[in-house]
């Protein structure tokens, strides 16, 4: 079977696992609580892609949370105080972070290392602050019993259905979040081998060399700091709509850093690589909570022999190559 | 105004020892110390316990502070820190093992001291009272101040005339170099952890006595020492000392003249740090690119 034919089954398996399996599995096991897990694992994975594109260009990015954060809120005060449709509020609260992400990277995206590790996590902690400090927001009592989204309708013809109406919210909510990961995951794909992928791989390597070779270092960051935020935006409006409200702390610090965790233990050197990890880690702090007060000192204590033992991520073990390892 | 000035002053001297501690280690190791922050809880937890449960004097509770961070220092760089910096390829993954940590130690003061804010009896009670009440300021707050610049000074002076300091000086400008002179990097880098966790258990016994602890100060207090960083500029002992002392005095400046416009003063500091970075990326004394 010729690489082509593995890939497509490959993707096939997956859609039919996502979006036919499991919901199947879980009517036959009525666990209809493993709904929310999943809906909330497909939504951070969306995030940590985005978390994923900024590790390609060699960047580490500890700032997602903020961006989700301020997409919640995008979308919460649109839909609260303006009467917005839901669906709508989606992309709108994706491009609010992405043009914040433009103004924010220009300055703090020349940075490198471990000084732009250091400013997104101080972003983070900002978002919240701001947040808590502007009126809109509602400071700390945040903003409650958000609508369910409503009927998405192209000329008359019903897309999407009122989610009011609908008897099964968490299968909806599900799908939602399953179809928008799918489409995250496939346009990094696609970003990552296009043409712009291949010269964010060669600032990843090394920028001063790919700067004068003629690539347009900074706007390629920018671009690509941007389309990470976006991500972060979108995961986190639909996160609002799901749990119905938003506060300051809704997406703490420690968030920000799960997502870069997420990447990490996927494996950097791979697209599918957040989507594991988020798999992992959800799952895994979510089987912890049986163990009560012990479940932090576990759950650290395992990432802690993880990196001790694996420290290039979860897909290391089954990829020779780390980087570029797709042809 | 004065009072301010001395606000300042006294949050500067406590940050700059916090941000001391966190640069030392990145100088030598280019770790960053996701786990500062839990360490400064550490050290305040057990002057907590030594002066206030068991009832030894203060200072024994904060030597007793010193050597128990520095012990966790040290042993955490022996036996997490080296061998994954030895093994992994990307500089990236001490990141995670440090964040790591932070969680772990997060946990462990959670199953060992609780979740319940703690707070100690004054060391001296009283009011410094300047000028007729232009400047008020508690005499604790003003020995804990002292206390912090003469760790400091203390620091300073034995990174600069010490055997040891100058073999971690040596190796924060260039390993390889000082290897060739004979410079034992695991021995030091070693040494240098313990020193910097042991500073910030330091902070940590201090200023129990001033704001009490508890569990959640761990995080905040790790991003604001990134902060100081940044401004002083990432590996540089000068550096960490303005940063430090220039924090504090936004703090309270910010704290004095924002109060009108609310809680706003921390989003003003991160605004003017990001025009600051765009400007100026190394922080006012670093190295281009750390």
């Amino acid at each position: 079977m010729s690489y082509k034919n593995q890939q497509t089954l490959g993707v096939g398996a997956f859609l039919f696992v996502v979006f036919i399996l499991i919901p199947w599995l879980i009517h036959v096991s009525g666990r209809w609580d493993f709904y929310y897990t999943l809906t909330s694992v497909a939504l951070l994975s969306i995030a940590s892609g985005g978390v994923w594109l900024t590790f390609y260009i060699g960047r580490i990015n500890i700032g997602q949370g903020a961006f989700a954060l301020a997409g919640g809120y995008v979308s919460a005060i649109l839909v609260v105080k303006y009467g917005v449709s839901f669906w709508l509020t989606i992309p709108l609260a994706g491009l609010f972070c992405a043009v914040a992400a433009v103004l924010i990277g220009l300055p703090i995206l020349r940075l490198r290392g471990v000084y732009f590790a250091m400013i997104t996590l101080v972003l983070t902690e900002v978002a919240r602050l701001t947040a808590l400090a502007l009126p809109i927001t509602n400071g700390a009592r945040g903003i409650s019993s958000i609508p369910l989204p409503g009927e998405l309708s192209i000329f008359g013809l019903t897309i999407i259905p009122d989610f009011s109406t609908i008897e099964n919210v968490k299968l909806a909510f599900y799908y939602v979040a399953a179809v928008l990961m799918v489409a995250s995951f496939a346009a990094l794909y696609r970003i990552v081998n296009s043409r712009i992928g291949h010269l964010c791989r060669s600032l990843q390597q090394n920028e001063e060399l790919a700067s004068s070779i003629g690539v347009n270092t900074a706007y390629l960051r920018v671009i690509a700091y941007a389309i990470s935020s976006f991500m972060g935006g979108i995961s986190g409006a639909i996160f609002v709509a799901i749990s119905r409200s938003i506060y300051p702390a809704s997406f703490p610090v420690k968030d920000s850093i799960d997502f870069m965790l997420n990447c990490f233990l996927g494996g950097l050197g791979y697209v599918f690589g957040p989507m594991l990890g988020t798999l992992v880690i959800y799952f895994g702090w979510d089987v912890l909570f049986t163990t009560g007060k012990y479940q932090l000192l576990i759950y650290s204590s395992v990432l802690i022999l993880l990196m001790l033992f694996l420290p290039n991520g979860i897909l290391s073990l089954r990829l020779p190559g780390r980087k570029g390892v797709r042809k | 105004m004065e009072q301010v000035l001395a606000n300042g002053a006294y949050l500067g001297a406590q940050y700059a020892l916090i941000a001391l501690g966190l640069t030392l280690i990145f100088a030598l190791m280019n770790v960053l110390n996701f786990a500062h922050g839990q360490m400064y809880v550490i050290g305040g937890f057990v002057t907590y316990t030594v002066y206030a449960q068991i009832g030894l004097p203060f200072v024994v509770g904060l030597a007793a502070s010193a050597v128990t961070l520095a012990i966790v220092g040290a042993l955490i760089e022996k036996f997490l820190f080296r061998p994954v910096i030895k093994k992994s390829v990307r500089e990236e993954s001490t990141m995670l093992l440090a964040a790591g940590i932070a969680f772990f130690l997060d946990a462990i003061i959670l199953l060992v001291f609780g979740e319940k804010q703690r707070g100690v009896p004054k060391i001296i009670n009283g009011v410094f009272n300047y000028n007729d009440f232009t400047m008020v300021m508690p005499y604790d707050k003003i020995l804990v101040g002292f206390l912090a610049i003469a760790s400091i000074i203390i620091f300073i002076l034995y990174m600069q005339y010490s055997k040891t300091g100058r073999a971690m000086r040596a190796l924060a400008q260039d390993k390889v170099a000082a290897q060739l002179m004979g410079v034992d990097v695991d021995k030091y880098s070693m040494i240098g952890f313990a020193l910097g966790a042991m500073l910030a258990g330091v902070v940590g016994g201090l200023l129990v006595t001033v704001t009490g602890i508890n569990l959640g100060m761990g995080g905040p207090t790790s991003i604001k020492a990134f902060m100081m960083v940044m401004i002083g500029g990432a590996g540089v002992i000068s550096g960490a000392i303005a940063g430090g002392f220039i924090l504090g005095m936004m703090e309270a400046v910010g704290l004095s003249v924002l109060a009108a416009y609310g809680d706003i003063t921390y989003l003003a500091i991160f605004v003017s740090l990001m025009v600051f970075l765009a400007i100026r990326p190394q922080g006012l004394m670093g190295k281009p690119w750390g």
